[in-house]
């Protein structure tokens, strides 16, 4: 091949303008990059209104998810409420029911926290096989964005709940705005230790879709106690045992009983790429395998990751060191060989908790639990470097 | 925690403490509003009575909440059909992926588990409460304590728990219990996985062979991305062939100049064309009608592909006679009124939209309505560009 025109010829971006600073006062990722976009899959959901979608995690890298294209779930649509417009009560059984306004809460002393958020049901579709071919669609009810907010303990104390008093037994009940009122009921005790009550992601405004103005976020627990638009909360002496907690995200055994309070995502990771749709295009030679890994019980300690379909196992790189109930990227730097792989990798996080496969979770669970699959991911990657979701013996 | 500094324990204290006076007046609020809160830190202020009681209204399982109130199966069954059928179907069995009220007895350890109020529910404090706060799905709380005791009837009796002339009320609220009560366990998964999966794993020589025992791709249920790949890949073409022809710098800088000078001038161009072109259309309202239309999008399509939902689908609803679309099922009222001459135009459908259940008495429409005649005018006219 002779010399790279793209190289020895001037080309018209090295000589031309480009756009002026006021060109997008808020920008949209450049065009080339348009397909890194949440999707959603029809058959799932009745209704677009009452759904979700998930998060490209098989084109990102880093560990936050930028607003754009986290994923969404919605139980009434995603609802315009103003910073104006807002009002936080907080009622029950406290000594001076309050109601705050946005401006209000901007005043109390605020922290910032990187968590990720995990719909129970991600990875949902896998408890009956290999369904959904990609990381989007079988690992993307997640994201991980920084947060500022103000400790729901703050709050309440300065409601006046009695935190020197005998507070067992006590629980929160926290409800949205939107036409769902989403409402959830978390123990005393979680309430209490980190729950953020939060108006800033990754630095700028809660977008739309993710609670604007104002959202709970309860970390390393099932993303739907993540109350958006939150508008109430309730100090109550037992849980309210609404829809969301009972007839959804509970988790049905072999037998017919099912857990309710399955509230902590377990440690878990997947390999964002290669995957499905990230597949290698450059052959055989130097290969970044990379992927996520998170728990809701603490810090990722250590990622292992297999080519063979688990014969043979090696300890992945973290980027950074965990970070307690937040997304840990990992990477394994391969030299591949151009045959078929079976990927897999495998968390532990500081707990001794060790990612199960999905004979493991089976084994205890049955196959109808709809939520809290946090097995074992396996991508097949092919000679040509094409990739697919698979399970295996 | 991770390199966070600590937080203010008693903000009070902290802010009255000797030799940081900064602090204190900086967490004061500067202006006391009408009601203070006397908190520690006197921010917000009292919640009234009225707010409380407008905002709290979850009800518990032991009744804790139930406003006093009263209705009946029958009565709940003609409400379930005005209200709840178009999604939840007539005998509470469930239409396309809506969820599924009735049914599925005895089906919770067998393969895909039927899971409604009388196979799974442990609570009806739950169906009460969820009727009442968020049903009907596009006009929440619009139903009446009595009417959501009636409703809560009905799902009782098409789930084969109570008789037809039952009648639920705050009284007689605990007594109801529901069949899958005791069929939940609290997460045990600290004393039943955290040990297993707590073992130190396998590295090496972990197993023998590796079988593929399954694929996704046989099943392909993956939604298809071809053609935002498809797009994506012609673009990247595009852009390779442009660039694989490189212009002189002049002429390339001369043409971008061209092209952008043809768009700025093309675009006004067009948008004066534009209300000729689409048939003398108000296209401001037109724009205005695609956000209002937001309201009724959970239960109705329109544009390419529009299929009937909940609702009918609305292209070409404007000159057809109410009720008028083959194959949707309408109520009576709405087909009987379409058959006795009555059409879709700017005029009935105003009237409707002010009041749906007013113009059409006995619709399945559960929508309350549009309150304001610019948001009607704007639909009217959004309707109209899908009728041409």
């Amino acid at each position: 091949a002779g010399p790279d025109p793209l190289i020895t010829e001037v080309q018209p971006w090295a000589s031309g303008l480009g756009d002026g600073v006021d060109a997008t006062p808020y920008g949209m990722p450049i065009k080339f990059e348009s397909d890194v976009v949440r999707r959603n899959v029809g058959w799932l959901t009745a209704d677009v209104i009452s759904s979700i979608n998930f998060t490209p995690i098989h084109a990102l890298d880093g560990t936050i998810t930028p607003q754009g294209c986290a994923f969404e779930r919605h139980h009434s649509g995603a609802i315009e409420l103003s910073k104006k417009d807002y009002r936080l009560m907080i009622n029950g059984l406290v000594d001076r029911p309050l109601v705050f306004t946005y401006a209000d809460l901007e005043r109390f002393p605020r922290e910032q926290h990187v968590y990720f958020c995990e719909c129970a049901a991600n990875t949902g579709m896998e408890w009956a096989g290999a369904q959904l071919n990609g990381a989007q669609f079988t690992h993307g009810m997640i994201h991980n964005m920084e947060y500022t907010g103000v400790p729901l303990r703050t709050l309440l104390a300065e409601a006046g709940l009695d935190m020197a008093g005998d507070l067992s037994g006590k629980w929160v009940y926290v409800e949205g705005a939107d036409a769902s009122s989403n409402g959830r009921s978390i123990p005393m005790e979680k309430a209490l230790d980190d729950v953020l009550v939060a108006f800033k992601a990754n630095g700028e405004a809660l977008r739309m879709e993710h609670g604007y103005p104002v959202r709970l976020v309860v970390p390393g627990w099932e993303g739907n106690m993540w109350v958006k638009w939150l508008r109430r909360i309730e100090v109550m002496d037992g849980p309210v045992e609404s829809r969301e907690e009972t007839s959804k995200y509970t988790d049905t055994l072999a037998d017919g009983t099912s857990r309710k309070w399955t509230w902590v995502m377990d440690a878990k990771s997947v390999i964002t790429s290669p995957s499905p749709q990230s597949p290698i295009h450059h052959g055989k030679g130097p290969l970044v395998i990379t992927g996520l890994a998170w728990s809701g019980r603490g810090a990722i300690t250590r990622v292992d990751v297999t080519t063979d379909g688990g014969k043979t196992w090696q300890q992945a790189r973290l980027a950074a060191p965990g970070q307690a109930k937040a997304l840990t990227r990992f990477y394994f730097d391969h030299n591949w060989d151009g045959e078929e792989m079976l990927l897999q990798a495998r968390a532990h996080d500081e707990t001794g908790y060790v990612q199960p496969t999905k004979t493991q979770l089976r084994d205890i669970r049955g196959l109808n639990s709809v939520y809290h699959n946090n097995c074992i991911q396996t991508w097949w990657v092919k000679p040509n470097g094409e990739a697919e979701n698979v399970e295996i013996s | 925690d991770r390199n966070v500094t600590p937080m203010p324990t008693d903000v009070r204290v902290m802010g009255e403490a000797p030799g940081n006076p900064d602090i204190g007046f900086m967490l004061r609020p500067a202006v006391a509003s009408t009601m203070p809160s006397d908190g520690p830190m006197g921010i917000g202020r009292t919640a009234l009575p009225e707010e409380i009681a407008a905002w709290d209204m979850d009800v518990s399982p032991n009744g804790t909440g139930l406003p006093v109130g009263s209705g009946n199966v029958e009565d709940g069954d003609a409400l379930f059909q005005d209200y709840c059928a178009v999604c939840h179907g007539v005998f509470a069995e469930g239409v396309d992926n809506w969820p599924k009220l009735a049914g599925g007895a005895d089906t919770l350890d067998r393969e895909d588990p039927l899971k409604t109020v009388g196979s799974y529910w442990p609570y009806l404090s739950t169906v009460w409460d969820y009727v009442h706060r968020s049903m009907p799905f596009g006009n929440a709380q619009s139903l009446s304590a009595d009417e959501v005791y009636a409703i809560t009837a009905y799902i009782l009796y098409s789930n084969d728990l109570v008789e037809d002339d039952f009648v639920l009320s705050n009284e007689n609220f605990t007594e109801i219990e529901l069949p899958n009560a005791n069929g939940f366990i609290i997460d045990d998964r600290d004393q039943t996985e955290l040990p297993v999966f707590s073992q130190e794993p396998c590295m090496e020589n972990c197993k023998d062979t590796v079988e593929i025992t399954m694929r996704a791709t046989v099943l392909d249920v993956t939604p298809d991305q071809t053609a935002a790949r498809e797009a994506f890949e012609a673009e990247q073409a595009a852009a390779a062939a442009s660039e694989a022809t490189p212009a002189a710098p002049e002429t390339a800088a001369a043409a971008t100049e061209t092209a952008a000078a043809t768009e700025t001038a093309a675009a006004p161009a067009a948008e004066a064309a534009a209300p000729a072109a689409a048939g003398g259309l108000n296209m401001e309202l037109v724009a205005a009608g695609e956000k209002v239309f937001k309201k009724c999008a959970a239960c109705h399509q329109v544009g390419e592909g529009a299929q009937n939902k909940a609702g009918p689908m609305l292209n070409g609803v404007m000159g057809r006679p109410l009720g008028g679309l083959e194959g949707f099922g309408y109520s009576k009222a709405m087909a009987e009124m379409g058959a006795a001459g009555t059409v879709w135009n700017e005029e009935t459908m105003s009237e409707f939209l002010a009041k749906p259940r007013d113009y059409v008495k006995g619709t399945k429409m559960s929508f309350a309505g549009l309150k304001k005649d610019d948001e009607i005018a704007a639909i009217n006219e959004y309707l109209k560009s899908f009728s041409q």
